[in-house]
């Protein structure tokens, strides 16, 4: 890696150390050659009232997305993007952001899908640097435009789509929405539409654990120990499970994806990013409505 | 249908900029909502939570011999929705109930936002004035 990894003593229990930078390292880090600060959030306008200094914004509404096709950028767009924001291969990534790093943690994923290997996250994110009292500034940082490769995006490793959820029944799933969107309860006030999906409820067997409840009040990520009891023993998950997990876009879903397996190690995890505006929607996929997770359908 | 003058005048705003520019216009908008009335900010119970909003914004209408008046708080954080709501309290201030009830459902896609801010996100001030617009029909009727 062509940055020093941040070698705090609390990074040190998790599955994946090297992933986590936290704000003190990453204050006395910027700057450094090869490093490259992201600030990711829900709010398209949050970055311009102030951000790290030097750091670029990117938006995963506008820049991640293809404007057409319910889908990512492709390769080529993968590379302007990532070109005019000044990121090469080489580079090493820090993404920070809004709400626990809801968002930074998306875009960390997608970055993921094009094997993007030294991406890291901001423990605590854009808030816990706030809340220490650090800079933030307003002054748009100076890009030299790279030359990013274009590479073909794996679409197989960390993202799920509905076919392969449909395969993946019996295998772990987690729901990482709120309980009421769990159930399958309208939270809508009467007389407005409910949007974005066809049906409530949940996938069957999918367990819910909303996906806030790996953050700590300080928006950091909780201990491993703590970590540890809410998806193994309490979602039931083991550490070789193959796990799908869901929200209603794929963004919350991301930062469990980032938890369950950096920071406990479980390997092939999916992201499922048409979750619940695609299932939810679509003909004649098995639903269950209520808070228990509900029996597989059989085939 | 005619847009009232003060929301016509704000689409020519955004329209007259592009890109970059016409996303500081929303910040400056954002930068000018102004506070919650001391009675709304006791009273939770006055004002009315928009769910289509990603943040938490809540909204308060009053109608007055001299039109119509909307409120709204959202949080620092959330400058895009602050500005969409700042847009409306401008925008809508004075007008009769009736012109409220006429002015377009989709006049926040007349902004030329969707492309800088994302349709699912312009879709939170489409909420907002429809919440404002049943507040108003609401009290009108009443």
């Amino acid at each position: 890696m062509a940055v020093t990894t941040d070698t705090a003593a609390r990074f040190g229990q998790f599955a994946h150390p090297e992933r986590l930078v936290s704000t003190e390292w990453l204050a006395e880090h910027l700057g450094d050659p090869g490093l490259v600060v992201v600030e990711s959030d829900e709010d398209v306008l949050l970055y311009e009232t102030g951000h790290i200094e030097g750091a670029v914004k990117i938006d995963w509404h506008t820049e991640l997305n293809d404007p057409v096709t319910r889908d990512y950028l492709d390769g080529e767009g993968f590379a302007e993007l990532l070109s005019r924001k000044g990121i090469t291969r080489e580079s090493t990534i820090v993404f920070y952001g809004d709400k626990s790093n809801w968002w930074a943690a998306y875009a960390l994923w997608v970055f993921t899908l094009f094997g993007h290997s030294d991406v890291r996250l901001l423990d605590g994110g854009r808030a816990k640097w706030a809340a220490e009292g650090r800079e933030l500034t307003t002054e748009k940082p100076s890009i030299e435009r790279s030359d990013y490769p274009v590479i073909e995006r794996d679409d197989q490793s960390v993202r799920a789509f509905k076919d392969d959820v449909l395969a993946h029944l019996g295998n772990p799933l987690i729901d990482v929405r709120s309980p009421e969107e769990f159930s399958g309860e309208r939270t809508t006030a009467p007389a407005y539409p409910e949007e974005g999906a066809l049906r409530g409820g949940h996938i069957p067997s999918a367990q819910n654990v909303p996906w806030g409840k790996a953050a700590a009040e300080d928006g950091t990520f909780r201990s491993r120990e703590e970590l540890e009891a809410i998806y193994l023993d309490g979602a039931g998950l083991k550490p070789d499970d193959s796990v799908i997990a869901y929200c209603r876009i794929g963004e919350r879903s991301s930062h469990t994806w980032f938890v369950l397996t950096h920071l406990l190690g479980l390997e092939g995890v999916r992201n499922y990013d048409g979750s619940w505006t695609e299932w939810g929607s679509a003909v004649r996929v098995p639903i269950v409505k209520g808070s228990e997770p509900g029996a597989v359908p059989g085939r | 249908m005619s847009l009232p003058r003060r929301l016509s005048d704000i689409r020519d705003e955004f329209l007259e900029l592009e890109g970059e520019d016409r996303l500081q216009l929303l910040l400056e908008f954002a930068g000018e909502l102004p506070e919650l009335p001391e009675r709304l900010k006791s009273d939770p119970g006055m004002t009315e939570r928009v769910d289509e909003c990603q943040a938490p914004v809540f909204i308060a209408l009053d109608l007055d011999a001299e039109g119509v008046h909307m409120y709204a708080s959202a949080p620092r954080e959330a400058p895009t929705t602050r500005g969409f709501a700042s847009i409306l309290v401008q925008g809508i201030e004075g007008l009769t109930a009736e012109e409220l009830r006429d002015v377009p459902a989709d006049y926040p896609q007349m902004l030329g936002l969707n492309e800088l801010v994302s349709p699912l996100r312009v879709r939170g001030m489409t909420g907002m004035l429809g919440r404002a617009k049943r507040q108003i029909a609401l009290k009108s009727a009443a």
